[in-house]
């Protein structure tokens, strides 16, 4: 960590197309902070995948490395093809939360199942924001969307406990307003050797904020801050004191087996049976 | 035997196209269990591991074609297989394959649909789907295997096909194909043609969307691909809106295969040049058009056939190459009524075409029902 952090080493000379205030900013920004404090100094040794959405923009094509931009929800599969036949490479997931936790749900929960050695990084905004702001699986209830001009009857989905509940190595939930543990959680995701996943929630001040009264990126940032619980403190919460609280912290963190342990253990046996035919 | 060894042998039709995926280079294949195909996912889940190969059941069809991709990025040849059902899941990730040139072979063994249909019974009614599947504009390239025999050959065409023209390929198998025993012969492999995508030099940063087939890098060897789904230049960056680029890059990636149409067309014909009644027919079908052909010449009857191999692009020539000779062209089908519409469509009015098609239970069309259509065809003339 020599030389000084400067963002546009790991960019394309490409005008970024994200709106004033996007979290996926800070996302980007902290990602490849954790590059550079974990000394690579390029990106020849990852590869990116993304699906469809405003956070699948952050890796494609703006990020001087390898990107798959591929289908809405399909992002962690492509991923998973990829790190099957090369575990040698860094395969890192960007996607929003419609994309991660809605359309691809069952991929994220059979990657964290299998603790393959991919990481993922959802940045859950709440919202369907590229399509103009519809009710997501993460919306808070109650809350009015295009979708749900009366408010949101669909409770949302605590993305992380399910991921660490599913096998994953490591899982953890940040704002964007913490932005050092935001980032000393994508070094750990980034070493991990199991599946890792990161969620950042995350300020979308052009289709949510400003429809549930919060003008601008600050004043959403402010609201994380008012309603952020750190994971210690809400292990003694009871889920009526939680209710509606955005829960903070690392929710699993253990070293063990991956997919490809399994796989390569496998794969000798069937060399063994090769050479008895 | 790791490798696939030369020689004569009695294989199912599903077994004979796993191991043409192995003689082929396949060295990765994700699935999801469906039948009639899961034989296909079985034996190469056996073989594939002994061959350097990966072999993994995904949680789903979009998921499978989704690893696919993926492995095919990575530089490796990579299949999956399905029936109608799982086909349909797989539509919208044959697009992004499309859009993104990434070789790749589905086979889709037909069975009986819509929806659940007749699960275990045999059907020819995914033609159109293996056409038109995916929404916008595309051009699919899709083979029919008639025979165990075919299974295997055309297997080993589909991968050399998806590296030549960097695209995915369908085997459009159906359940009799895939479920029959017979006799199959290996040719020694020094004898197959086996092609390989084409690579870049290290200097290259054009990758996709050209008129011929662009060179293919893989991920992770430097060259900082930009692979997406959405419209793009040939470096592989976005242009959502842009009209000029959408036409450009849409136009290319279908010219790149219509161009070679007249190349791709793969058929067998019989007595094409002086036949009063033909019949066009493909995959399990055909197999009933043998005997029935047989026993109309022996009634004194001038019949021919086109069996086709390609199914689309559609061979259109050769298909009106028949329609100056014959007064009648006959299409057997287990669908009501898919390569009707296209022979129709290529010899216009010269020549009248008649449907014989029939669905459920898995029944083939008999070479009698077919006999019985040809013989009332040359009555009417």
């Amino acid at each position: 960590m020599t030389e000084p952090f400067t963002i546009r080493k790991y960019l394309r000379d490409l005008p970024l197309p994200f709106c004033k205030g996007c979290g996926c900013l800070t996302v980007m920004n902290c990602f490849l902070r954790a590059l550079h404090e974990l000394d690579y100094h390029d990106m020849r040794k990852f590869v990116f995948c993304s699906g469809i959405g405003c956070a699948a923009w952050i890796p494609s094509p703006y990020f001087k490395a390898d990107s798959i931009h591929a289908a809405h929800g399909r992002s962690i599969p492509v991923a998973t093809g990829i790190k099957l036949m090369r575990p040698d490479l860094n395969v890192i997931v960007f996607g929003g939360d419609g994309d991660i936790a809605g359309i691809g749900l069952s991929h994220l929960v059979h990657a964290a199942r299998r603790n393959i050695g991919i990481t993922v990084v959802m940045v859950n905004n709440m919202i369907y924001g590229m399509t103009g702001g519809q009710v997501a699986p993460t919306t808070p209830l109650g809350i009015k969307t295009t979708t749900t001009p009366y408010g949101s009857f669909d409770p949302p989905l605590d993305t992380t406990r399910l991921v660490a509940t599913a096998g994953a190595s490591y899982a953890a939930r940040w704002t964007t307003l913490h932005f050092e543990q935001l980032k000393d959680a994508m070094k750990t995701a980034v070493t991990t050797n199991g599946f890792a996943f990161i969620e950042a929630v995350s300020p979308c001040p052009t289709t949510f904020g400003r429809r549930i009264g919060l003008k601008d990126a600050a004043e959403m940032l402010r609201w994380f801050k008012q309603n952020t619980t750190l994971k210690e403190k809400a292990n003694e919460m009871t889920e009526t004191e939680l209710a509606n609280r955005i829960v903070v912290g690392k929710f699993a963190h253990t070293e063990k087996r991956t997919f490809t342990d399994h796989l390569q253990e496998t794969l000798k046996k069937a060399e063994k049976a090769a050479r008895k035919n | 035997m790791a490798k696939t060894q030369p020689g004569t042998f009695f294989w199912q039709g599903n077994q004979a196209c796993a191991e043409g995926a192995i003689v082929a280079g396949c060295r990765f294949f994700a699935g999801y269990p469906i039948t009639p195909a899961s034989e296909i996912f079985e034996h190469i889940a056996l073989r594939l591991p002994q061959n350097n190969g990966i072999v993994v059941q995904m949680e789903d069809e979009m998921a499978a074609l989704a690893a696919v991709i993926g492995a095919s990025w990575t530089g490796a040849k990579a299949m999956t297989a399905t029936s109608g059902p799982g086909f349909s899941l797989m539509q919208e990730l044959i697009g992004y394959a499309f859009m993104t040139e990434t070789p790749s072979v589905i086979v889709d063994v037909q069975r009986a649909g819509p929806s659940t249909g007749q699960a275990t019974k045999c059907s020819q009614g995914d033609v159109m789907q293996a056409r038109w599947g995916t929404h916008g504009d595309y051009m699919s390239l899709v083979l029919a295997p008639n025979s165990v025999q075919e299974m295997f050959e055309l297997t080993v065409q589909a991968f050399n096909l998806a590296e030549t023209y960097r695209t995915p390929v369908v085997l459009l198998a159906d359940e009799i194909v895939a479920h029959m025993r017979e006799g199959i012969t290996v040719p020694p492999l020094k004898q197959m043609t086996i092609a390989n995508r084409k690579r870049p030099n290290s200097t290259e940063t054009q990758f996709f969307g050209k008129k011929e087939v662009a060179p293919m890098p893989s991920v992770g060897e430097g060259f900082n691909v930009a692979v997406t789904g959405s419209t793009h230049d040939e470096q592989g960056h976005r242009f959502t809106a842009d009209p000029h680029v959408h036409k450009r890059l849409v136009e290319n990636l279908i010219e790149k295969i219509r161009s070679n149409a007249d190349r791709i067309a793969d058929y067998e014909t019989y007595n094409i040049d002086n036949c009063d009644v033909a019949v066009v027919s493909f995959g399990c079908t055909s197999r009933a058009m043998y005997e029935a052909v047989d026993h109309a010449e022996h009634r004194g009857i001038k019949i021919g056939f086109v069996r086709l191999k390609t199914i689309w692009p559609f061979p259109e020539k050769i298909v009106r190459s028949i329609a100056q000779e014959a007064h009648t062209i006959i299409v057997p089908e287990m669908n009501l009524g898919e390569i009707l519409y296209e022979v129709q469509r290529s010899v216009k009015d010269t020549t009248r075409v008649v449907p014989l098609n029939k669905i459920g239970g898995g029944e083939m069309i008999t070479p009698e029902e077919l006999l019985a259509e040809i013989e009332k065809s040359v009555k009417k003339s």
